[in-house]
């Protein structure tokens, strides 16, 4: 949406991320794709010859895009093997009482915020 | 196969006992700002996700800007969703990549670094990224001469 609204005031954008369906959806002007595990948008970690590589991509993106919504894909893997895409937001049976205490304690902390007036201005 | 997060995301809040489901933007129509000089002319920034200050409680962080030179050796990346599962954040450039722009502008494929990069806080209110930090962040790219803004989520 910060990308959506820097364009409509005449700064040219990419988003650099991994989460293609969320970037889809919202309508992002440019999007270089990476198929790496949320948190390291760029390359994998100490990897500086992939995550300048990502740069240039990006960079290829903005001056080749011609039209919205535009998503290049690089071609970088996180693994030979996709067994780390189960990972993220899991949920085994065993972990349903976690899950259950995770939410209260996540309704109980915004239910505090309220109360103590952390919202924003 | 890429990774259905909007699913994903809807299964896990509703494992945790939220009645209801998160509602991602939509947009059929999107914005385009095409490139109006060369790369190496252009004023170049960053907006990124992590945290520069932690001290803020997170309900009530909105955008704001940093100098380049003032840049946290780390940030703080604790309380946003990343896989902490598969990877680690403990590489700056993986998410920041303050020190490649610097190299593209010594080599002259980009003109220059803004003076400022940029925070946008992952907020669950939509209005708020709408009408306070998107604006806030394009106020202060324009005061910087950007030409270019590039988003990196965690």
């Amino acid at each position: 949406m910060t990308a959506r609204t820097l364009e409509q005031n005449g700064i040219s954008t990419i988003v650099i991320g991994s989460a293609w369906d969320i970037l889809e959806r919202c309508g992002t002007p440019r999007v270089l794709y990476n198929d790496l595990p949320l948190g390291n948008p760029m390359g994998k970690p100490f990897d500086l010859q992939m995550q300048t590589k990502t740069m240039q991509y990006a960079l290829q993106l903005l001056t080749e895009a011609s039209e919205p919504a535009t998503i290049l894909e690089s071609p970088f893997q996180w693994q030979s093997s996709s067994a780390w895409k189960q990972h993220f937001m899991e949920i085994k049976p065993e972990m349903r009482d976690t899950l259950r205490q995770m939410g209260e304690e996540n309704r109980s902390q915004r239910a505090h915020n309220r109360a103590q007036g952390l919202v924003r201005k | 196969m890429k990774i259905q997060y909007i699913q994903r995301t809807r299964d896990y809040y509703r494992a945790q006992g939220f009645e209801q489901d998160y509602s991602w933007a939509e947009n059929t129509a999107t914005p385009f700002q095409p490139l109006l000089k060369p790369l190496a002319d252009c004023v170049v920034t960053l907006v990124t996700t992590a945290v520069t200050e932690p001290e803020i409680p997170k309900p009530s962080r909105a955008a704001k800007r940093y100098r380049f030179d003032d840049t946290p050796a780390a940030f703080d990346t604790s309380e946003l969703s990343w896989d902490k599962t598969t990877t680690h954040t403990r590489d700056r450039g993986s998410y920041f990549p303050m020190e490649i722009l610097r190299d593209m502008v010594s080599q002259g494929t980009i003109g220059a670094l803004a003076d400022h990069y940029h925070f946008v806080p992952t907020e669950y209110s939509q209005a708020n990224t709408l009408n306070k930090d998107a604006p806030a962040i394009v106020k202060a790219c324009i005061q910087d001469n950007v030409d270019v803004a590039i988003l990196i989520p965690l």
